[in-house]
Formats: structure tokens, sequence, C-alpha cells
């Protein structure tokens, strides 16, 4: 047969219309999809036994218990402890993502050392012997003043051996970050001198009037708020909160009071003058709970009339004297303090002002109100033995004065080589301090900087030398929680993993530098590693713990040892002002806190993130909060950019128009802009610590700054 | 003992949207327990995967007389008119499957192909399209659990009532002898994990477990209920606007609707 071109074609084209209509293309591509598909780079995860271990979070101040999932020797699943004191089942969105943080990239892997710039993997013995010989030198030299350490907190015996060593070394250098608890406590007059934290027995209250308290949002022990929280909805009991933006816990009171930021003080002694005018107050549980009442008195009835208060906070006077009467006819009511998330302390006259409605009402040490309980000082070591160069750095100021934390950066900048060495344990200071930049700048121009950190956080990313601490998965550990519990606790992490890196406990390496060192410093370390000296220091406690995992320090406050409150008399203006020009920042910019963003030292890990609903963030940009007639007035539009002005800083936001918030007021959300961390962090938005500065409260000098005055410029 | 191997259940939720607070932890709880993979930017809420979404709703009035309320979506599995689910019904891979014995809509991904027709049929935004392959940093892999399947890219996923956790408890309860499950015996990993006890699960059709109390309070409501979707997730809310959100509703109409699950 001759093929001719008509042949050809038509051959060509019954062919191509033969294989289309066929199931040939079609399966082929069906096939090729699942064939790649089903290339081995989607993960198959192994099987094997399941096991349950309980445990405690240590990822924010809360002290949940938890309970792990292993699959073999891997942990798969991290579940809220059924039962628990704290949190009885139920687990927030930061301590789900653990597994992500044990396993996550930005684990710090073996000991680092920073060497012009890029991090080198160094031996453990390389490390402890470069810093021990640095240790003795500086203390040859007699400057043993001049080493410093930052805790994440003043509790438990990670800090506390911290704290031992810069004793037994000759340095009264030992910071962590102040909170609400030392407002509280310096609202107090003390028998002895011992500190007084605030336990809420919230469960047990009937009338809850928050000032600003992140109820829903984070603050103290956050799921135990929460589960309190919906206690008093079946219970039928009140929640007043008082808050210039539609927080979350705003959104699931019974009653939200717009204030205007910054006047809390004044509404509370508005609400004061109330309870005073209608002798709504009970004189016996005053006289026996507190100093100068009378004179307080006379003041508050004299110049916060809720007229008067009405004007400044924006509250209409009706109102807060309907507050004023239910909170003073309640059977068990309870003030709450601390904006947001609790993690910024209060000013004296604030801390006073609503303090006193609970010292007004007699609800201080009684069911349902506020407890005043002593520091759980339960670790019992022996005695520190301090040789003469201990005793003479003992003796020398601390850098920062009156041990604040937030002093120290300007301490730093000040006076050259006034710190030469500084520890950082379980903290972010380079993150979590207000005035960020300024702090980074102070930090850099320490000469040795040595972070703990298990991730590689910005405080780690700038150090020295990073000795990793294991993750909270893989160690023994005691995790004192106060958070304005009731009744403080013990809980005890342990180790669920063999830790999966080359890092060692903060405890040891802190034990085996002392004991390197010799002298009165070693045997003031006299265990051969942290367990033993866990142990030896939880004394009773630590049967319980390790059987347990937790042990309730129950506490019942007697006549001889009760702290007394100390009514402040509120001067003019009891509001802390705000840094920044009225005339060209117009605005006042307040940070959001919540539960879906970690703001601590721990950064949200990538399930967190992906919780961030889009009016937080969109890509990189952080998106703030404003009234629509706010950016009627700069002519702003949803969703266009703008330059957010601060005084200390300037960037670019997203805007998001929100009725949730009063007009002139910008609501930032705190916890991102992280600039170290993975891929899934970093570069996401804006630090909101870079925009504030510390305002030091003139009566305790802590750092109470809760916004600052900003403008907005369509960019 | 009955010849019934195992007696029709309808699971399904109760979620009391006057207790929810909107922390998010459902959401990472069914994240963590279903291997639900996350890329660097998850802004883009279209493409973010998550079975359990939480959204939040505003009365629209202005400040301060705003009020909003968190309502979190899992899957509806819906049982329509008789199993047919909007999902189901358009599945040509038998991908996902109505299943009479406990109400859960399956979605089978190893059959899946990626049409993404369930995706258009469902009213609630309920699946999502795996549009790239999961990719876990090195390391994070040991993470997950070995009950769920990772996905690849080309399937659609969505919230199964986490299934594995009701064979894993069947299988529990088989070994001891039992053929029927205790109430709390299977709970979905977010149900587990809400701090504030918003979610409950049960059968929806056995007198003696709290949902088939607590879907016929009077604060209960549907979302798109109208549609005939016959959803198996059931909300309360003692706000009238938070109900009115749940369905589109002409401006002089009331809420309050049949219930369909008995």
């Amino acid at each position: 047969m001759k093929i001719d071109r008509r042949c050809f074609l038509s051959l060509g084209i019954g062919a191509t219309a033969g294989t289309a209509l066929s199931p040939l293309p079609w399966k082929l591509m069906d096939d090729i999809s699942i064939w790649s598909q089903n290339w081995p780079w989607t993960p198959v995860p192994p099987d094997g036994e399941i096991s349950y271990t309980d445990s405690t979070c240590t990822l924010c101040p809360g002290g949940c218990g938890i309970t792990v999932r292993k699959i073999d020797n891997r942990v798969v699943k991290i579940e809220g402890r059924k039962n628990h004191p704290v949190n009885n089942g139920g687990i927030c969105v930061l301590g789900l993502s653990g597994p992500q943080l044990l396993y996550g990239p930005t684990r710090v892997q073996s000991p680092m050392k920073n060497v012009n710039g890029t991090f080198q993997k160094i031996t453990w013995n390389q490390a402890l012997s470069e810093i021990t010989e640095k240790l003795l030198t500086i203390r040859a030299e007699g400057r043993s003043h001049t080493v410093a350490g930052i805790a994440g907190s003043s509790r438990g015996t990670v800090p506390a051996l911290l704290q031992r060593f810069l004793t037994a070394y000759g340095s009264p250098n030992f910071y962590c970050q102040s909170s609400i608890e030392d407002s509280f406590s310096l609202s107090h007059i003390q028998p002895q001198n011992n500190k007084t934290i605030p336990g809420f027995d919230l469960e047990n209250a009937d009338y809850v009037l928050s000032f600003g308290t992140g109820i829903m949002d984070g603050w103290g022990s956050p799921l135990r708020m929460i589960q309190a929280g919906n206690a008093w909805k079946t219970g039928k009991t009140k929640l007043i909160q008082v808050e210039p933006r539609l927080s979350d816990t705003a959104a699931k009171s019974d009653e939200w009071l717009p204030s205007k930021p910054g006047t809390e003080a004044i509404l509370a002694l508005g609400i004061a003058h109330v309870i005073l005018l209608e002798s709504l107050y009970d004189q016996t549980a005053i006289n026996y709970h507190s100093e100068g009442f009378s004179t307080w008195r006379t003041a508050v009835l004299a110049h916060y009339h809720p007229d008067k208060v009405a004007e400044i906070t924006g509250i209409d006077s009706r109102t807060i004297i309907t507050v004023g009467r239910e909170f003073g006819h309640a059977e068990r009511p309870v003030a709450i303090f601390g904006r947001g998330k609790g993690n910024t302390p209060l000013s004296l006259t604030e801390m006073s002002a609503v303090h006193a409605l609970n010292v007004l009402v007699g609800n201080v040490n009684k069911t349902g109100g506020v407890f005043t309980l002593p520091e759980p000082n339960y670790i019992s070591w022996p005695e520190i033995s301090l040789d003469t160069k201990a005793e003479t750095g003992l003796q020398t100021k601390q850098i920062a004065e009156g041990g604040l934390l937030h002093r120290l950066p300007s301490a730093i900048k000040e006076a050259e080589d006034s710190v030469t060495l500084l520890f950082v344990a379980d903290a972010n200071p380079c993150y979590t301090l207000t005035d960020t930049k300024e702090v980074i700048r102070a930090f850099k121009k320490i000469p040795f900087k040595v972070s703990f950190s298990s991730y590689m956080d910005e405080t780690a990313t700038l150090s020295d030398l990073i000795l990793p601490n294991h993750s909270y998965l893989e160690r023994y550990e005691d995790v004192p929680v106060t958070s304005g519990l009731r009744n403080p606790l013990i809980g005890f992490t342990k180790p669920i993993v063999n830790p999966l890196f080359q890092t060692k406990h903060t405890g040891d390496v802190i034990i085996s530098i002392a004991r390197a060192m010799k002298g009165s410093i070693g045997s003031s370390f006299p265990w051969e590693n942290y367990l033993q000296c866990l142990k030896n220091g939880l004394g009773q406690h630590w049967n319980p713990l390790i059987n347990n995992d937790v042990v309730e320090i129950k506490y019942v406050p007697e006549f001889e040892d009760i702290p007394r409150f100390a009514f402040q008399i509120p001067n003019d203006k009891p509001q802390v002002l705000l840094e920044g020009n009225e005339n060209n920042m117009n605005l006042t910019l307040i940070p959001s806190d919540s539960l879906r963003l970690s703001s601590g030292y721990i950064g949200a890990p990538p399930f967190m993130m992906k919780t961030l609903p889009d009016t937080i963030l969109t890509d990189n940009n952080t998106i703030i909060q404003i009234h629509p007639k706010t950016a009627e007035k700069l002519g702003l539009r949803q969703g266009c950019y703008a330059i957010l002005k601060t005084p200390k800083d300037e960037k670019k936001v997203k805007i998001h128009l929100s009725q949730g918030i009063g007009e002139d007021i910008i609501s930032f959300p705190r916890g991102l802009g992280h600039t170290a961390y993975d891929r899934y962090l970093a570069g996401k938005g804006i630090n909101f610590n870079e925009l504030i500065g510390p305002v030091e409260d003139t009566f305790s000098g802590l750092d109470v700054a809760w916004g600052i005055r900003a403008s907005l410029i369509k960019a | 003992m009955t010849q019934e191997y195992r007696k029709e259940k309808k699971y399904g939720m109760v979620i009391d949207l006057d207790k929810c607070t909107g922390c998010g932890a459902c959401m990472v709880a069914c994240m963590a327990e279903n291997n639900v993979p996350f890329r660097d930017n998850e802004t883009d809420k279209l493409k973010s995967i998550t079975w359990m979404r939480v959204y939040q709703l505003n009365n629209g009035k202005s400040y301060p007389n705003e009020e909003i309320c968190y309502l979190p979506r899992p899957c509806m599995h819906c049982e329509g008119h008789n199993g047919h689910s909007p999902c189901v019904t358009v599945c040509p891979a038998i991908a996902t499957d109505y299943d009479r014995e406990t109400g859960i809509v399956s979605q089978i991904i190893t059959r899946c192909f990626g049409c993404r027709y369930c995706m258009g049929a469902c009213p609630y935004h309920a699946r999502y399209f795996n549009w790239w392959d999961p990719v876990w940093p090195d390391g994070m892999e040991k993470s997950l659990s070995p009950n769920v399947s990772p996905r690849m890219r080309g399937v659609v996923e969505k919230c199964t009532f986490c299934f594995h956790r009701y064979q894993l408890a069947y299988e529990k309860a088989a070994s001891e002898g039992r053929r029927e499950l205790r109430e709390n015996e299977y709970q979905p990993s977010c149900t587990q994990a809400c701090p504030a006890g918003a979610i409950t699960f049960g059968d929806l059709i056995n007198k003696n477990q709290a949902v088939y109390k607590m879907k016929k309070d009077p604060r209960a409501f549907r979302l798109l209920e109208r549609l005939g979707t016959n959803p198996k997730i059931y909300y309360l809310s003692s706000r009238e606007w938070v109900r009115r959100a749940g369905d589109n509703y002409h401006p002089d109409e009331e809420t309050g609707i049949v219930k369909n699950h008995r």
C-alpha cells in the first residue's frame, strides 16, 4: 500500500483523535500526578508504642500541667493534664506547640562561640574552660562586681543557682524583669523584710472589677483565668472590664467600661468615692489590714467626685455610681489589676487606688478576695561561704540602681566597662525590654555575653557564647508558680525524652563552673550535679514532686505576719504621663495582648503564627487598629499603609478600622517583630517594645510605661 | 447480645459561643493532632490550612456598642437528607463519604485527585486544598503522629472529627469486650484541648449523652441551616445578633428554625 499525503494525514488525525478519545492521556496524566505525589518527601511517620507522661509547661509563668504523648521516643503531642490544680485538662496554643520548639530549627544544638559575627561549634570542655578562665581573671583583677546575671524569674532553683553563684563570686548584680507582683508588694508595709504577692480567689468571687486585666487574654496563669471566667458565667458572677479597647476580656464581660487610656487609677478612686460616701466600707477590716485610711478618705472625698472622674475617664458618672454601689453591696467582690497579660508593673498610685477597693470592702485574705501571700521560699540549701573578695564585691552598689533591670542598659552606656560579663538565663532582654534598640546597643557594649538559651533568640544571637540548656521536655526542674493563684504551687518538669542535642542543664553548667573555680565559690556548691542540688534544695517536696509533678503551697495568713496595706494619698495627677509632645503627637499608642501571640521570652512557634488573624498580621506587616473617625481625620483608609511615629522610633504599619477602640487611640499587637528564631517568625511585623521606652514611677522607680504618644501619617 | 454489630450513631458537637474566648487552642490542638502542615507565610487565610478555624464576628454597631463573638468552625459533617452531604454528592472519586455508622464525613486522601468540586460545594469553607507539598523543617517531622498520614500536594483535606481517635477508642473498647463506647472515650482533639469547656462532643441521637440535651437548648442554632445541609455542629449563643449571623435572614425575619437530628 502506498502512503500518500492524504493517507498520511488521515492516519495522523485518526491516531490523534483516537488517542484523545481513548483513556490513555488521561490515565497517563493521572498516573504521573499520583506518582509524583508519592515522591518520598512527604514523610511517613513511623509507628510505635504510645505512652503518656505528665510534666509541667514552662513556656509562660502559668505553670500548667501537661500530658505528653510519645510514640516510642518521639514527642508527638502535648495535651493539658486532667485534674491539675492550674489548668484541669485545658491547654493553650503555646503549650500545644511545644513539640515544634523541641524539634524546631531554632534549637541551639551545641555550645557556640561567636567569632566575628558567626557562630562556631565548640565543645563543652572548651566552652566551660573559657568561661571559667574569664571569670577567674576578672575576679583576680578585683572586679568581680562587674559580672552580672539576668534571669527570667526570681524564683526556682536555676535562677537561685545563678544568684548564688554571683553572690559567692562577689557580685550583687542579679536582675530579673519586674512585674505587677513588685508593685503589689511595694504597696504594703512588711512586718519583716519579705515580699508580698497577690493571690486572687477568683473562683469564689461574685463580682469582679477588672482594671484592664486580660482575664481572657493571658493574664497570670492564662488557662486558670479562662476557666474561672467561665465559671462566673454559670455562677452569675458579674465581670466589669475597664479597658480602652474591646479586648477578648471586654468582649466576654458583662459590662465594658471603655475608659480613656491611663485613667484607671482615677476611675478606681471615683468608685472609692462612691463607696466612702455611701459608707459601704468595712471599718474593722480596714483597721486590721491597712494604715493611713482616714487621711486618704478625706483626700478621695474631696477630689474624686464621680462627675469630675467622669470628665477625665470618659465613663459616665451614673455608671461610676452604679459600679461603686454594686461593688460595695456585693458579697465577695474583688478588684483585679495589671493591664493585659500583666507583664508591666503598675505605678504605686494606680496599684494602691485599685487595691484600696479590695481593702475598703474587706475582702483581703477572705474567700473570694485577695490574699497577701508570702514569697514561696522553699529552697533549702546550705549557707553560702564568702571569702574576702566576695565580701568586697558584694559591698559595691548595684550597677542598675535599685536592682531594676530596665535601668541596666543606660547604666552600661554611661560607664565604661561597668559590666564586663553578663549571664542571661531563661530571658530574652534584647526583645522583651522596652526601648529595645537602646537595650541592644547597651548589650553590644558588654565585652562578654553568655546566653543559656535553648533557642536561637535575639539575646542568644547577640551573645559571645551560648551554653544551650536542655529544652523543658528534656530536663528536671522545679517550676514555682504564683501568677495570681490563690495557693502558689511548685510544678515539676522531668525529662520526657533524652536530650536530642549536645545541650547541658544550666544548673549543671553553673555548678561545674563554680566547682572549677574552687575556693569558697566551689565550696558553696557542694553538689555533684544539678539533680542532687535540686533534691537537696526541695527537701520534703522532692518525693511528692517526683510522684505527682505538683505541690500546692497552702498558706493561711495569721495576724502577726499580715502585711499592712498603705493607703497612698493620691496627688493631683495620679496618671502616669506619656512620653512625647502632645502638640505633634496627639494619638495614644497602647499594646494589645492576645493569647495567640507569645510576648514573653519564648517566641511564637509556627502553629501559633498560623492562628493569627489577618487583622493582626498580613505578609510581614503589623496591622494596627484605629477608630474610623481617627482615620478620617488623618486621611487614612482601611488597609492602607501609614508611618507610625513615637518619640522612640518610627515604623510602617497597615491600618485596620475598628469600632472596638476609642478615638485617637492606636492598638498595636504585642509579640511580633522578632529578628531571631526561624523563618516562620523572624521578620514578621514590628516589636512593640521598640516603640516605647521606660517611664519610671516616681515612687517605686519601676518601669510603668503603659503606652506612648504617637502620630500617624499616610505612607 | 444483639446481632447488630455497631449501632448507628450521629456524632456531633455543641459549641457554646457564650463560653468561647477565641484563644485558638482548638485550632492548634487540631493541627498538632492531625499533622497539618504550615508555611512561612500563613497570613493568606484562603490558602492557610486550618481544619478548625476560629472566626471573629461583630454586631456591626459603632464604638462603644460593638460586641464581638468568636465562632470555631470545624467541618460540619453535614448529614443532608439521608446522608446526601453537599460535598459527598459531588465527589467523582468517592474520596469523601458519609459514614452511616458514625455520621462522620470522611476524607480519603489517597483517593482524592484534587478536582476540588467538594470545596465548591461546601458552604462552610471547611475544606482546604494542598497547593504545595508539605515541608517540615529538618528534624520537626519527628513531631508527626503516625495516626494521621501527612497529605501530599494536590489533595483536599478537612476535619475528620479525629476519626483515628474513634478507631483507637473502639479498638480499646472491643479489647475489653464492649461494643459501645462510653461518652467521653472518644473525643476529638479540639474538644479535649478547649480550656473554656466550650465544645461538647457526643452522639446527637443518644438520649443519655450531653449533646442530645444541649442541642435542644433555646439558644441553639446551626450555620446556614436553611440550605438543607443538616449540619452536625450546633452552636449556642444567648445573643440574638450572633444567632442571626448564622444564616442569611431578611431584616423582618425571626431566627429559630427546624432542628433535624433525632
